[in-house]
């Protein structure tokens, strides 16, 4: 099996790569992970992985700027159902539209915007460290207890257009979208890849997800 | 509810740390990845290395530290010390860097704040700012390692980069560092009352009181410690327990 953590360019590869490497090495079959923006590979790919830091315009753009990659990812993801998790901005770039330094489009796979956090002054923004989630139930979520804390660091959140869509939520001090799911595709607004234990959790169950 | 956070900061010369250990279950004292470890598994929040290696011909080691502990350690890894361009910041994060604190380059090239948060995410610039009380209530920028005194004024700068993009402030009280006598609150409250991004605080914990000060004098939102948690006077889950038994949000 393989699993293709996409690489446009965002700096936090590594540590997304290595988590992976580390929670799938216990596996009884491990999987073969690889970094690429190959759209071959990627189409070749049982898991899909989108990490993302920086700005939403930014990302959208360096994906863009690749040839095939976005197109690759429609095949597989939306066409072929290939179970997908977006990280962070990875996860937001799921909306339809961004408001993140102008108005920018997103891959609409799962309707709704991503607008600026609104907090009041004592709530420092971007909101940086670790709060916990309420989830529900969803195999992302096995053997994670209610209540536990995740990292998280973002100024803009994804509000989804159906409640359904939010799987996990947490507060910073509304209500604040944590988790997506839509058939195949999923995301996280916080990092798994650095959430110690908890995140080694979310790592586990997405590579053992059959949606 | 968002926890503080507790990073311990090691300094790093040459690919190793500076300052003794005495881990009994360190095989080697001086190997920053093996500590880092032992942070991460006792419930560090994040982790900090200051690399104060002199020469800039040896900081390639840094690197293999860094890729290292990001192999071992899934949590946030702050690394600083040295770091002049986007080039700098861009060779830390690809060896699995999750955050890059920049000080003095900051501070000579205030652009470079907009430019590396544009382009790497506000998320991973931290801007690191070393304060010296210059007159009462009133704090100026220091560079080059403390050495070289700035006519600017702490709060302005912080406010400044933070417009700029930085993603959180480490600030450090040249007065408290290494004095063991407590963090600098009124400079802590001065900033975090003033800068709408997370403020770091750090130089001077002794104590465990001085880590709760630091939350409820200071505001901060997180608290740095080095020999603190270096030299084994406390545990990161001591200091955890402590906090929580005061009623601070904390990871446990």
């Amino acid at each position: 099996m393989n699993l293709a953590i996409i690489n446009f360019g965002s700096g936090n590869l590594h540590s997304v790569h290595k988590a992976f490497e580390s929670v799938s090495s216990d596996l009884s079959n491990p999987y073969n992970i690889i970094v690429t923006n190959d759209p071959k590979e990627i189409q070749s790919a049982d898991k899909i992985v989108l990490p993302g830091v920086g700005a939403f315009g930014d990302c959208k753009n360096a994906i863009l700027n690749i040839e095939g990659l976005h197109a690759s990812l429609e095949v597989s993801v939306v066409k072929n159902k290939v179970p997908f998790m977006g990280i962070c901005v990875g996860m937001q770039l799921l909306a339809d539209l961004s408001y993140e330094f102008g108005t920018h489009s997103g891959f609409g796979w799962i309707p709704g915007e991503v607008r600026r956090i609104t907090s009041p002054k004592e709530y420092k923004i971007p909101h940086m460290g670790w709060n916990e989630i309420t989830f529900s139930d969803h195999k992302l979520f096995d053997n994670c207890e209610q209540g536990s804390d995740f990292y998280f660091v973002h100024s803009f959140y994804f509000q989804n257009q159906k409640s359904e869509h939010s799987i996990a939520t947490t507060k910073y001090p509304d209500q604040i979208t944590a988790a997506v799911c839509k058939e195949n595709i999923c995301g996280t607004q916080f990092h798994p890849e650095k959430s110690h234990k908890n995140g080694k959790k979310i790592i586990h169950n997405f590579l053992e997800w059959k949606p | 509810m968002l926890k503080k956070r507790i990073i311990p900061c090691l300094d790093v010369d040459n690919g190793r740390v500076v300052k003794g250990v005495n881990f009994i279950d360190l095989v080697d004292a001086g190997d920053p990845v093996e500590q880092a470890i032992i942070y991460n598994a006792e419930g560090a929040d994040e982790l900090c290395f200051l690399d104060i290696t002199a020469s800039s011909d040896n900081r390639d080691t840094l690197l293999e530290v860094v890729k290292k502990t990001a192999e071992n350690c899934f949590i946030p890894l702050t690394v600083g010390g040295g770091v002049r361009n986007l080039d700098d910041i861009s060779r830390l994060l690809h060896f699995g860097a999750d955050k890059v604190s920049i000080n003095t380059a900051a501070v000579d090239n205030i652009n470079l704040v907009a430019e590396a948060a544009n382009k790497y995410g506000s998320s991973t610039i931290v801007i690191a700012v070393d304060a010296k009380e210059t007159a009462e209530n009133q704090w100026k920028v220091f560079t080059h390692g403390g050495r070289k005194e700035t006519n600017i004024d702490v709060v302005t700068y912080c406010n400044e980069v933070a417009k700029l993009g930085a993603g959180e402030i480490l600030l450090t009280s040249m007065d408290r560092d290494g004095t063991k006598s407590g963090f600098d609150n009124k400079l802590l409250k001065a900033v975090t009352s003033k800068v709408n991004v997370p403020v770091i605080a750090s130089g001077g914990v002794g104590n465990l009181s001085h880590l709760l000060d630091g939350i409820l004098e200071g505001e901060a939102s997180a608290l740095l410690a080095a020999s603190i948690f270096h030299f084994g006077e406390y545990s990161i889950s001591e200091v955890k327990r402590y906090l929580a038994d005061n009623n601070i949000p904390v990871r446990i």
